[in-house]
């Protein structure tokens, strides 16, 4: 990629003209340009991120469960819902033909494995494309209107707060009925409470800024001021927050699954499949022992990529 | 000045408990606000249950005025809010309704259950605590070494493992494979209808009625469990506390206590984590209070009669009355314990008097 020379702005103040090439472009003390400035931020984050072995490893384990899901009718071996001969492959130890064994329908365990990770996937996915934008929203009006609306809003996430996860999304989906989309929604009712704390935290500091205030004495109104100069700042601190709680919605979901609330037969989802290993846990242990380990492997990715985000974009915290 | 100094003083002392009444008064509101948040929480989810309960009462082929009548009775044409305040005057009576699956009413149900599930949540708190608090303290003092290393990837480990995969494995492996652990549930058949319940604890309880081979029998049936659902609470608290003592540890006054000449045994275990120990106590009952959500699942693996096993069964079979009892008497042991957890770091932390 040819590397645009920086721009003339740093000659003005006589500052020696930096060499060329893209780390250098990159790692300038002097953008000129707010996009150089951002890529720069990114590239020493990216570099202090290379640089951890812990958050490396979570990178790639994340990496791979996109690449499972993106190919799972490729790498499959079998076909995840269909059974098998149930005379003679049900289930069968790992080995030979089946990777990982099969389960009392003579599935390939393994197929199942890799057509769950898309089912893993898409609840990560949606419970953080619904959670984020309520907690941002609740959070930020709260944190920039203050007064009554600040306090109501509070106590209800408050309340919120106040329930253990796991029991308030079993509680919803009894009410709502099983199934993956019902767990899904019952888990986002829960997931936004802490996005909508830290968003208020951030406004809250935000509110007093210049920047607000001239944006407020050039007639902008407060829906304005919160949606195109509030929401984005808080970003960033609300992404690391809800990389970091993935793992644990994985867990919850995995748990619903478990339980029989989450995704049904014949859908291969993983908490469900160790579920059905549960009969068969002393003789035939790879049917719970396998899926429970790709959980178990998926969050632990989760959990080693969130740690590593938040060391690099934000130092301060990196101490914990 | 020597008249005016005691005046002076009284008035602050009024002051300071005018100060710490208002302080009460609006931890008590807000308590109380939560709680009723709770209980509105639990009133929606209990309306937007698909299931008409007075079809169920009635059946399907009941006429239109008996189907009426008994919406009536069941205070069910009312508006909503006087229906929630009617549902949040009985649950403060105490009245849970009943639960379908077992005829009991809810809370009968639930004080027969909680035991059990206390039971398991202390047992693995005080493992979280005696493993997890020294580990920490070791992880922050050799900070960077192996140790650290290690107890950091115990920690990783216990925040991403699913609990109801641990308890299967250990089953698998402690149970099915050694044969060092009895099998599920609270006591070997042996052993059952021995010992007359006095707390539910049958831990207490056994001892109570002297009965040493009851108490051991419980206490090998609750270890697996137990060590299960500590350790995630092992896994939090030792991560908390390296955090909080690598805090203690960078302050001026552990470099006084060395240039004193203190030993180091002393200055880490006495000065440093005396001062961690107060935040420590918070992550505690924090880590206790999320044990009591970790027993759902592992109760429903190890077959242990606790609330979690209560809940989940009621769940299988749509006993809303239960679940929505279960699920209130959780969530307010959870905000008490969390409500404790702050008195405690007032009183123990001078700077917060």
């Amino acid at each position: 990629m040819a590397v645009p020379t920086p721009p003339a702005a740093q000659h003005d103040r006589g500052l020696p003209a930096p060499p060329a090439g893209l780390k250098a472009w990159l790692t300038s003390p002097a953008p000129a340009s707010r996009t150089q400035a951002r890529l720069g931020r990114f590239y020493r984050g990216w570099r202090g991120f290379v640089r951890n072995p812990a958050a490396m490893a979570g990178f790639v384990i994340v990496l791979l469960l996109l690449v499972v899901a993106a190919s799972a009718d490729l790498i499959a071996t079998h076909s995840p819902t269909v059974a098998g001969d149930l005379r003679t492959e049900r289930l069968l130890p790992p080995g030979g033909e089946f990777w990982l064994g099969t389960d009392d329908q003579a599935r390939d365990i393994w197929s199942r494995i890799v057509h769950g990770s898309r089912v893993t996937l898409v609840v990560v996915l949606l419970v953080s494309v619904i959670s984020m934008p309520v907690g941002l929203a609740v959070g930020t009006v709260s944190g920039y209107a203050g007064g009554v609306v600040d306090a109501v809003l509070m106590r209800i996430t408050d309340i919120f707060l106040a329930f253990p996860r796991l029991v308030l999304a079993l509680a919803f989906v009894a009410a709502l009925g099983p199934g993956i989309e019902n767990a899904i929604i019952a888990i986002a009712i829960t997931a936004w409470p802490p996005y909508a704390r830290l968003a208020r935290a951030e406004a809250l500091q935000l509110r007093g800024a210049d920047f607000i205030a001239a944006a407020k004495l050039q007639g902008a109104s407060p829906l304005r001021i919160v949606a195109v100069h509030i929401v984005p700042m808080c970003m960033p601190s609300v992404i690391v927050r809800v990389t970091l709680d993935m793992a644990g919605v994985i867990l919850i979901a995995a748990g619903l699954g478990f339980l029989g609330l989450g995704a049904q037969p014949p859908q291969p989802e993983w908490g469900a499949m160790v579920a059905s290993g549960r009969r068969f846990l002393i003789d035939q242990w790879w049917v719970a022992a396998m899926p429970g380990a790709a959980i178990f492997i998926v969050s632990l990715g989760f959990n080693l990529l969130g740690d590593g985000l938040r060391d690099v974009l934000d130092p301060k915290a990196a101490e914990r | 000045m020597a008249v005016a100094a005691p005046r002076r003083q009284d008035g602050e002392r009024g002051a300071a408990a005018l100060r710490i009444l208002i302080a009460v008064a609006k931890f008590a509101a807000m308590l109380a606000v939560t709680l009723v948040g709770l209980a509105a929480v639990t009133f929606v989810i209990g309306r937007v249950v698909p299931i008409d309960p007075v079809l169920a009462v009635v059946g399907d082929r009941a006429p239109q005025r008996v189907y009426d009548r008994v919406r009536a009775e069941m205070g069910l044409d009312l508006p909503l809010i006087e229906q929630f305040w009617l549902y949040l005057s009985r649950i403060l009576t105490g009245d849970f309704g009943r639960s379908v699956l077992t005829t009991n009413p809810v809370l009968t149900d639930i004080a027969r259950y909680f035991p059990a599930t206390l039971e398991l949540a202390t047992l693995g708190t005080l493992f979280g605590t005696l493993v997890g608090v020294p580990l920490g303290v070791l992880a922050a003092v050799r900070r960077d070494t192996l140790l650290d290393q290690l107890v950091r990837v115990v920690g990783l480990i216990g925040y991403s493992v699913p609990i109801f995969w641990l308890g299967l494995m250990a089953l698998l492996v402690f149970y099915a494979r050694l044969d060092w652990a009895p099998g599920p549930g609270r006591l070997d058949i042996a052993y059952d209808y021995i010992v007359t319940p006095v707390t539910g604890l049958l831990l207490v309880d056994s001892l109570i009625a002297g009965e040493p081979g009851v108490f051991w029998n419980a206490l090998s049936h609750a270890m697996l469990p137990g060590l299960v659902l500590g350790y995630f609470s092992l896994a939090y608290i030792s991560r908390m506390t390296r955090s909080f003592m690598l805090h203690e540890l960078a302050q001026e006054y552990i470099v006084a206590a060395r240039v004193k000449g203190l030993s180091e045994t002393r200055i880490i275990w006495r000065h440093a984590l005396r001062n961690a120990a107060v935040p420590l106590v918070t992550v505690i009952a924090l880590s206790y209070a999320h044990l009591l959500e970790g027993s759902v699942l592992t109760e429903t693996v190890f077959a242990w009669p606790g609330l979690g096993s209560y809940l989940t069964n009621s769940l299988q079979s749509a006993d809303m009355n239960a679940v929505l009892g279960a699920t209130l008497v959780i969530g307010a042991s959870f905000v008490l314990l969390n409500l404790l957890s702050d008195i405690a770091y007032r009183l123990l932390d001078p700077r917060t008097r």
